[in-house]
């Protein structure tokens, strides 16, 4: 369930945008220009700096960090954040070094982010491309009005779901368990259903009805032709579905009471408030946060060229 | 949303070119996974939602219908009025300082470089999670170790208590939430500025117009409908606010971070008044159904002088 402060209705263009080259400057010094980029690498420092902060704190001994608050560079280099973060610090370490010294072991948080994530996109784009295609080449009675309806959950904002939805997963006896968090976005959303059917109204209408001239049943079509040209926008919508899913945090925090079902984002608030008020464990909240962090960041790194192009306004001339 | 028309006229166009074939049973077991969620997840819980919104639930026992209470107690409740300001005061300054950077952002990468490499740093904020973005910021902005106050510090400036005084808190949060979410607004802008055809700019440029020339009568103009769109989505969103607090103030010092989504949380899981909860999401709904509409209106999304 997003309740990400930006929700996904105009993230994907399915149909790639008409690409202008870019303009062929002069190269002469011209000032505008030197202070636009100087603008830009103001943008570009002051994005990447933070993260780059986690990590020099990270590496940092908590103790040094007072006496150290003007170093760029780790101070008395320690992996100790890491290891209090993994619970590889007995609590008398922990504390002596200004952690909470409570077990915490992110392994399990880490493993529970990866199976929520996986269940909501596995079923989510699984079960949206089902309907796509229902919407998008099957011939049926009403239809248009059908997926009229659905698009009308676009303007439902999820955050006003969330508490009645608590109340139904209470209900089916599913809180503090990995499904319940996941069950509500596992099936669908407008937008997933939306975007995927853009993209199959246009695939070619003629190798689909050659297979069916061929005696193929139009179950086997949506397998082994659609679902396969449409490798490129199942993906993206996939990744975006996935990062979606693991940063999200009013949801799971509702559900969620236990280790059993904590997922990170949820882990990363309890263990900032478990740390001393006074004389916080720093470097340990930072490996913590960078832990959490990490596994998007590489997606991102993978996929960064896929997850750019992506953004954009589908159906919009 | 705006986006469905075109394509829903589009598919009603291409409807079966070859004879008719009826597939209703296996559509109806195509659809039949998403259609349950829809109903289940979406429908239900809406009615719901405004169901209990008239009832007194503490989640133990059956909720009891208690009329028009709910929306009595709302009115005449100053922390509900408080967090609505607080909210509005957030949104305004989110909202503001958020579309006019991304712009700039936007506008840049148009017309200096459309290199992918300086998107992706740009949006690299928007992939980690509103909890990371506050803990880190939860950091750099303390008051005695921060960075950000040892910088101040050395440019012989006050430190600031940035997330523990009432008049900084709000727009902090509004400062760190822009962080996160600038680079992927200012990609939307981009990706509607593709939309503008190089040859209005290169037109311009014979007429010998200057950039900021072309700026303000070229790409604000013809870029109005996808601008209202992006402000429609980003204050919806920004009426949520929730993770940001959550992490980093629990709503204080006193009730000056206190959003309303918060204070819904707290009343709901603090309190156990899921009726009282209930009807402020009701209350909610309504400003952002109202918000939206009137946006709408004002900026005239729903048409393009590009056309």
């Amino acid at each position: 369930m997003t309740t990400d402060t930006t929700p996904q209705v105009a993230t994907i263009a399915p149909t790639t945008t008409v690409r202008h080259a870019a303009p062929k400057e002069p190269r002469s010094f011209n000032p505008g220009r030197a202070l636009a980029w100087a603008f830009m690498i103001l943008v570009i420092l002051v994005s990447l700096f933070p993260f780059y902060w986690m990590l020099r704190t990270a590496l940092s001994s908590n103790n040094a960090l007072y006496a150290g608050s003007h170093s760029l560079l780790p101070v008395q280099a320690s992996a100790g954040g890491f290891e209090r973060v993994f619970g590889l610090q007995t609590g008398q370490e922990a504390i002596d070094a200004g952690g909470a010294g409570q077990a915490i072991n992110f392994w399990r948080y880490l493993f529970n982010s990866v199976v929520v994530s996986t269940l909501i996109t596995v079923g989510q784009v699984f079960f949206s491309a089902m309907a796509a295609y229902a919407f998008a080449r099957l011939q049926w009675k009403h239809r248009e009005k059908v997926f009229a309806f659905f698009l009308a959950g676009l303007m439902i904002p999820a955050i006003f779901t969330l508490l009645p939805n608590f109340v139904l997963i209470k209900q089916l006896g599913l809180v503090d368990t990995l499904l319940g968090i996941a069950l509500p976005t596992m099936f669908m959303t407008p937008f997933a259903v939306f975007f995927l059917r853009q993209f199959f109204l246009g695939i070619s209408r003629e190798v689909e009805e050659a297979a069916l001239m061929d005696g193929a049943s139009k179950v086997r079509v949506f397998f082994r032709l659609i679902l396969p040209m449409s490798v490129a926008p199942i993906t993206t919508l996939a990744i975006l579905t996935y990062i979606a899913s693991w940063n999200e945090y009013f949801w799971a925090l509702m559900v969620s009471y236990t280790d059993k079902s904590r997922v990170l984002t949820v882990a990363l608030g309890v263990f900032k408030s478990q740390t001393p008020q006074t004389g916080p464990d720093w470097s340990g909240l930072m490996a913590a946060t960078l832990v959490a962090a990490l596994p998007m960041l590489v997606l991102f790194m993978l996929f960064a060229k896929r997850i750019v192009n992506s953004i954009g306004f589908s159906g919009i001339k | 949303m705006a986006t469905a028309t075109p394509t829903q006229q589009q598919a009603s166009r291409r409807k079966a070119p070859t004879g008719y074939r009826d597939d209703t049973r296996l559509a109806l077991l195509f659809i039949l996974p998403a259609l349950i969620g829809f109903a289940v997840f979406m429908i239900w819980p809406t009615l719901r939602g405004i169901y209990l919104s008239f009832t007194k639930f503490n989640l133990l026992t059956p909720p009891k219908f208690n009329g028009l209470d709910n929306y009595i107690r709302m009115v005449q409740d100053p922390v509900f009025w408080n967090a609505l300001k607080v909210t509005l005061y957030y949104v305004v300054l989110n909202i503001g300082l958020q579309t006019v950077l991304a712009l700039v952002i936007a506008v840049m990468m148009q017309r200096l470089t459309q290199k992918t490499w300086l998107r992706g740093i740009v949006l690299t904020p928007y992939l980690v999670s509103n909890v990371v973005a506050a803990m880190v910021f939860l950091w750099i902005l303390d008051y005695q170790l921060g960075i950000g106050n040892t910088i101040l510090a050395g440019l012989g400036l006050d430190r600031l208590p940035f997330l523990s005084s009432d008049t900084w808190v709000i727009p902090t949060i509004a400062l760190i939430n822009v962080w996160r979410h600038v680079g992927y607004t200012a990609l939307l802008i981009f990706a509607g500025l593709q939309l503008i055809p190089e040859t209005v700019y290169e037109a311009g440029k014979i007429d010998g117009a200057s950039e900021v020339r072309m700026f303000r009568s070229i790409t604000i103009p013809l870029l109005r409908p996808i601008l209202s769109l992006v402000l429609i989505i980003t204050v919806v969103g920004s009426f949520q606010v929730f993770d940001t607090v959550a992490i980093a103030t629990r709503g204080g010092p006193v009730d000056s971070s206190r959003v309303l989504q918060f204070y819904i949380y707290d009343v709901a899981f603090g309190r156990f008044q899921f009726g009282y909860a209930s009807a402020m999401s009701v209350a909610l709904l309504a400003v952002l159904v109202v918000i939206t509409f009137v946006q709408y209106r004002l900026t005239r999304a729903e048409s393009s002088d590009l056309a």
